[in-house]
């Protein structure tokens, strides 16, 4: 059975080439105020999806709109091949949604939560009883199944809406922050999750503010900021295109960093001048550093590492807070 | 087994794309609407006793206390009617639809759209707006059978009922019901929080209790208040329950009927607006 789903994901993946989200000058106004900016996108059957951005991006309302639950404001949108606008109750029975906010049943048991979300689907309470044993043990919640909802941990409620939108089996799968206030280890299980997951072949959409939960589950992604896309690829690509190979993070006793910065003309790609610190971005962290020391710099302290997601995340949309 | 088959059981698979089991393709799918009602019977299951035994206190403390004691003071026979309890339980049923519609149409509803987010939760699935509005106000119509049916068998313990017609007061104990429930739901869709709904109790349901008929026959109302009993939708809910009860149906029903019904539809038509004013953003 297990086997066949598995396959049963592929096959679809390799049947059609027709892209399961596409959008075009997609945008969303809530009166003057502009949410999305007319962004463009196609997300291909069994891929992994992210949306990342600071808070007020667009990213949820980018989200609401692919999930069918909020009507677009201009441009135009197909999931799985249809107009939300038209067929969006025929839509939402085919995808599964992770919102930002639980809207879990407080008072219910685990199981019971699954049995009601199974219900709205129409599904035969026998099929859901038995998907939702799967699902909790597949989250890790099964022992938990006939305890109320309430008391459970974050984490648990966060496995547990997961385990809920996948009990119609859905085709795409969105899912709105998953791991936003979870501790280390729920967020790990759940990668775990979402990674098994994507080998069944099931389509993700994932928004998130961790950059090193977007360089795990996304093999493909758009940088949002104001509403419009400042970037969109692959982890790596945007990597190369936006940052350097390594950073250079220096901190200086004397706060000079300022005289650092005038000599290193054309010896770095970029430089940025943080209170606490001095990032160089350079393809030779450590020769650029042998430079320095060379130049009669001693810095307090001096790392070398990789360039990542942060790097172009922050380069992209600014360091000052959003909101 | 650790890892759950997404595409789920062989049978059911929403989107295989030949149904393998052709038991569930031949299923009668279940309207929307239904499926929503369901989430308030699994919600039910939790509060059901406390429910049914609330359902049959009430009335027993009312016809106790007020029919019986307050009845023992009232001498001759009260607006034509006979014995004061005969007058008042029939009202008592229509005034307890009117505060069951009116309350399950305010704080669930807050819940469902701020505190659980049950609507939103169903909003993600196939059901649309008007699915979750209807299938809440189906349920509420079921509470109201309920606790309309329960409160005729009570009545019918203190001698109360008179004709074979008073069955038919539970239908109309939830039409009555559903005439508070449904605008008083369009009116909680537009709240920002709970405590609009104190000024509905105090202003609306508390007056409507003690001057809609139920403890007294309108027509000893100041001439000028008058108009207004006639104008509220459970004056016409007691009027005809208690032409039902008493066995007393006269043409005026059919009136007292549309009224209701008038009051009931609009209802549905403002909170359809409101409901998706706050819930499609």
């Amino acid at each position: 059975m297990q086997g066949s789903a598995a396959s049963g994901g592929t096959e679809r993946v390799a049947a059609s080439g027709a892209p399961l989200v596409a959008a075009t000058g997609l945008t969303k106004r809530f009166g003057d105020f502009v949410a999305v900016d007319g962004i463009d996108f196609e997300i291909a059957r069994g891929e992994s999806y992210g949306l990342l951005g600071p808070n007020g991006a667009g990213k949820t309302s980018t989200m609401r709109m692919i999930s069918c639950m909020s009507p677009i404001s201009g441009g135009t949108l197909r999931v799985l091949g249809l107009d939300p606008a038209q067929h969006g109750a025929q839509i939402r029975g085919r995808i599964g949604l992770v919102p930002q906010e639980d809207t879990l049943d407080l008072e219910l048991t685990v199981l019971d939560n699954l049995m009601v979300y199974g219900r709205y689907f129409d599904l035969p309470r026998a099929v859901i009883r038995e998907r939702a044993r799967q699902l909790l043990e597949f989250t890790q919640l099964w022992d938990r199944a006939h305890d109320k909802v309430d008391p459970l941990s974050g984490g648990m409620k966060r496995r547990l809406t997961i385990a809920r939108s996948l009990v119609s089996a859905p085709e795409l799968l969105i899912l709105d922050e998953p791991t936003t206030g979870l501790d280390p280890q729920a967020r790990h299980l759940l990668w775990d999750r979402l990674y098994r997951l994507k080998q069944q072949g099931v389509t993700q959409v994932i928004t998130t503010h961790y950059m090193d939960e977007a360089e795990q589950l996304c093999d493909r992604l758009a940088v949002m900021d104001g509403g419009r896309f400042a970037a969109e690829g692959t982890p790596q690509e945007l990597i190369r295109r936006f940052s350097t190979r390594e950073v250079l993070e220096l901190r200086f006793a004397t706060a000079d960093a300022a005289a650092v910065v005038a000599q290193l003309d054309g010896l770095v790609q970029r430089t940025e001048v943080l209170p606490d610190r001095l990032l160089l971005y350079t393809d030779d962290g450590e020769g650029t550093l042998g430079h320095l020391h060379r130049l009669g710099f001693t810095p307090d302290s001096a790392l070398v590492r990789r360039s990542t997601l942060e790097d172009v995340f922050l380069r992209l949309t600014g360091r000052s807070l959003a909101d | 087994m650790t890892t759950p088959s997404v595409a789920g059981t062989p049978s059911g698979d929403p989107h295989t794309p030949a149904p393998p089991v052709a038991a569930h393709a031949a299923r009668r799918p279940t309207p929307m609407w239904a499926r929503s009602v369901s989430y308030w019977m699994y919600q039910y299951k939790r509060t059901w006793r406390g429910s049914i035994t609330t359902s049959f206190l009430f009335p027993v403390l009312y016809l106790t206390a007020i029919g019986l004691g307050v009845g023992s003071l009232i001498h001759g026979s009260v607006a034509g009617v006979g014995r004061y309890l005969d007058f008042l339980a029939p009202g008592l049923l229509a005034s307890t639809a009117m505060q069951i519609g009116g309350n399950d149409a305010m704080y669930p509803v807050m819940a469902a759209i701020k505190w659980l987010k049950t609507y939103f939760a169903m909003l993600a699935t196939p059901l649309t707006v008007i699915d979750v509005l209807v299938g809440h106000l189906a349920w509420i119509a079921l509470r109201l059978c309920m606790v309309c049916s329960i409160y005729l068998l009570v009545m019918a313990a203190f001698g109360t009922v008179h004709s074979p017609l008073a069955l038919l007061a539970v239908p109309v104990g939830v039409l009555t019901g559903l005439a508070f429930a449904a605008p008083i739901a369009a009116f909680a869709a537009t709240q920002v929080n709970d405590t609009g709904f104190s000024t509905i109790y105090r202003f609306v349901l508390i007056p409507l209790f003690l001057f809609s008929g139920t403890f007294f026959p309108v027509d000893q109302l100041p001439g000028w208040l008058q108009p207004v009993a006639l104008a509220t939708p459970l004056y016409h809910g007691v009027a005809l329950c208690r032409g039902l009860v008493l066995g007393h149906v006269t043409a005026s029903a059919a009136a007292h009927l549309a009224y209701l019904a008038a009051v009931a539809g609009l209802g549905v038509v403002v909170a359809a607006g409101t409901y998706r004013r706050r819930l499609v953003t």
